[in-house]
């Protein structure tokens, strides 16, 4: 049996699918958050060495992990839009811009507070940091090459064209800030116990699957509405319930 | 030769043309009519590949274009609004620089010829922002004069050129004709070419 | 009438870029200026202690170097895009990609080569060694080119945009970072008693493969901005 792949790929079945998909993702992101946080603040044991502060690592982690990620599903989805011309892979990739450029800047934030009762200062020139760093500047790069452009296939196009030329460029990126930063003797974050515990080894995945889960809910809301601005004209938008009313 | 079939075509959000067919074959002229943002730039820029259009195919020598890419470059010559000279350069450096850019080598001497017969005697070796806007125009339109180019797509020849210009250039695209050339263009003023069918494409 | 071939006709893109330049000499003149007061700036800001300055200085030009050749990318395409030539060059009977290289090696010519001939010069206000100022010669001479290289991509897809510059810069500072830090630490190596082959070895590869990708990716930025 040949699922017609294409199919899903036209906004127009995408805008439902989409509109079904996303309690799917947003409850369970919820109930994982709630779980998850709880567990971090109240059930995961104090630190030996690093005392309370360390439970900011379960907010730091997942957005960490993530931001990286994101950036290279994005670059995929310009990929395919550029490759094989599909709309909706465009649309997907300036939808997932906004959450990976939040997530990389929750990340440095938590890293900042993290960073201050461990080593006295806001924001130190560790590889990992400057690294995110630099990648939030990538997003704010596909972010505003996306909004400087007017015609929209034309923006897609040229902020794909950026995204994948950026994703080539993050590997080499994150090796020479590694070597700037062994060089310069700079110091990394590292967990200080030799073993994490059990619990906070549990609440770091319920925290990565929240965020994984809670990113997919987001990046889907966006994608109805930017194929609402991209296909006003169109007769099957006007023939919807929620623009009728 | 060229071939287009279902042509469609849009620009943001507004459809220009969809469902265009037309055949040129060689010897054969073709004016492309409509009034203002009907898309007649539109159309001569999609000819050239500069646009991808967004339904139909051109097809040259039974080859899509997008295909033959440079193969299809090697045999077109397209003239815009822009004259594509630069104001520090001389008439006789803009003329061998864009012949050059279309792969043609030419000789200083075969570049005087075409800017003296384009009427631009002694002003060879001027920059060409001291030239008024219809000498300029002529410097482009000196291309027409060395390229080997089959298709001519033009876009507005005429605009800023005097009487005289205009039946050289008419001259210049019977000859082209007469030699199994084939050209696409538009214009606001009327274009005659003695002897030859015009066939006339009208964009609403 | 002679048929030009690939060579002759990244020749002819040189050429012209090169006889436009010294053509319009000021704006070539405006971005070594810019690049000379940048680094002049430095010791005013921070203070003359020579110590400091010798241990900032690779920084410091490397920082201007990479300043400096943003301001003059926006003129990469831009002049040829308002009047039309770029059509042209995309309707040659060559690769785009070809005619794209030609437009870098010039670029890298103008606003280039004359930041790696003045940085000896600025590098002595800093007290540089010798010994370090070759280095940072070299580094200079195998990084600047990426530097035209990586900004073409950025020129072609900020064409015709408003606010184009800054644009510009936004996106491709970020991915010019590797250059800046091999370069930096070259000097920093050669001047701690270190091995510079590994420095020079990460830039080289960088040239080649910026050489080898750049053009392509910019002549594709090239068409999507034309459309």
């Amino acid at each position: 049996m040949a699922i017609n792949w294409f199919k899903y790929s036209s906004p127009t079945t995408f805008y439902g699918l989409a509109g079904k998909m996303i309690p799917w993702f947003a409850i369970p992101a919820a109930i994982l958050f709630a779980i998850g946080l709880y567990m971090g603040f109240f059930v995961a044991p104090v630190d030996a060495q690093q005392g309370e502060f360390y439970r900011i690592m379960f907010i730091h982690v997942p957005t960490s992990i993530l931001s990286m990620f994101f950036y290279l599903i994005m670059a995929g989805y310009a990929a395919l839009g550029l490759i094989f011309n599909t709309r909706l892979s465009a649309m997907m990739a300036s939808a997932i811009a906004p959450t990976g450029a939040l997530f990389t800047l929750i990340s440095l934030l938590t890293g900042a507070l993290w960073g201050k009762p461990m080593w006295g200062a806001w924001w130190i020139w560790d590889a990992r940091m400057t690294s995110q760093l630099i990648l939030l500047f990538l997003y704010f790069g596909f972010i505003a090459l996306h909004a400087s452009i007017d015609e929209p296939r034309r923006a897609d196009r040229a902020a794909a064209l950026l995204a994948i030329v950026g994703s080539v460029n993050v590997p080499i990126i994150y090796f020479s800030v590694k070597w700037w930063n062994t060089l310069h003797q700079g110091s990394t974050i590292k967990f200080s116990g030799t073993s994490m515990q059990i619990t906070m080894q549990h609440t770091l995945l319920t925290m990565t699957i929240a965020c994984w889960l809670y990113a997919i809910a987001v990046v889907l809301a966006r994608v109805r509405s930017i194929i609402l601005e991209r296909e006003r004209k169109t007769d099957w938008i006007s023939e919807l319930p929620e623009v009728r009313s | 030769m060229l071939e287009v079939s279902n042509l469609a075509c849009s620009r943001g959000d507004h459809r220009l043309f969809s469902g265009l067919n037309f055949h040129l074959h060689l010897g054969q002229i073709m004016q492309v009519q409509g009034a203002n943002g009907s898309g007649k730039t539109s159309l001569l820029r999609t000819l050239c590949g500069f646009l991808v259009p967004d339904e139909g195919e051109i097809v040259w020598r039974g080859e899509r274009i997008r295909e033959l890419a440079e193969d299809y470059h090697d045999e077109i010559l397209y003239l815009g609004h822009l004259n594509a000279i630069k104001d520090e350069l001389s008439a006789l450096e803009n003329l061998r620089i864009s012949a050059g850019l279309s792969g043609i080598e030419l000789e200083e001497k075969e570049a005087v010829t075409a800017l003296r017969r384009m009427g631009l005697r002694g002003r060879e070796m001027l920059p060409t922002k001291v030239l008024s806007q219809g000498q300029r125009r002529r410097v482009a339109l000196a291309r027409l004069l060395v390229s080997d180019a089959k298709l001519w797509i033009l876009d507005e020849p005429l605009s800023a050129l005097d009487v005289g210009a205009v039946a050289l250039i008419q001259e210049l695209i019977a000859e082209h004709l007469a030699q199994q050339g084939m050209v696409i263009f538009t214009t606001h003023q009327p274009l005659h070419v003695a002897g030859i069918e015009m066939r006339i494409l009208s964009l609403s | 009438m002679k048929k030009s071939t690939m060579l002759g006709l990244l020749v002819l893109v040189i050429r012209r870029d090169l006889v436009l330049a010294m053509r319009r000499r000021a704006d070539v003149l405006t971005t070594l200026i810019f690049f000379v007061m940048v680094v002049s700036l430095f010791p005013l800001g921070v203070g003359p202690e020579m110590d400091m300055l010798r241990k900032m200085a690779a920084g410091v030009l490397w920082v201007a170097a990479l300043l400096s050749s943003m301001l003059s990318l926006g003129r990469l395409f831009s002049a040829d895009y308002l009047d039309g030539t770029l059509e042209q060059m995309m309707l040659a009977p060559q690769s785009l990609s070809m005619l794209v290289l030609g437009k870098m090696a010039a670029h890298w010519m103008v606003s280039g080569l004359p930041l790696v001939l003045m940085a000896p010069v600025l590098g002595l206000q800093f007290d540089m060694s010798v010994q370090a100022l070759g280095v940072l010669m070299v580094g200079l001479l195998l990084g600047t080119p990426i530097l035209s290289m990586v900004g073409a991509i950025g020129a072609a897809l900020t064409l015709g945009l408003r606010g184009g510059g800054v644009l510009l810069s936004l996106l491709v500072l970020p991915l010019c970072i590797p250059v800046l830090i091999f370069g930096t630490g070259a000097v920093e190596a050669v001047t701690s008693g270190l091995s510079i082959a590994s420095h020079f070895a990460l830039l080289g590869a960088l040239l080649i493969l910026a050489l080898v990708f750049t053009p392509w990716v910019t002549a594709q930025a090239l068409r999507i901005s034309m459309e």
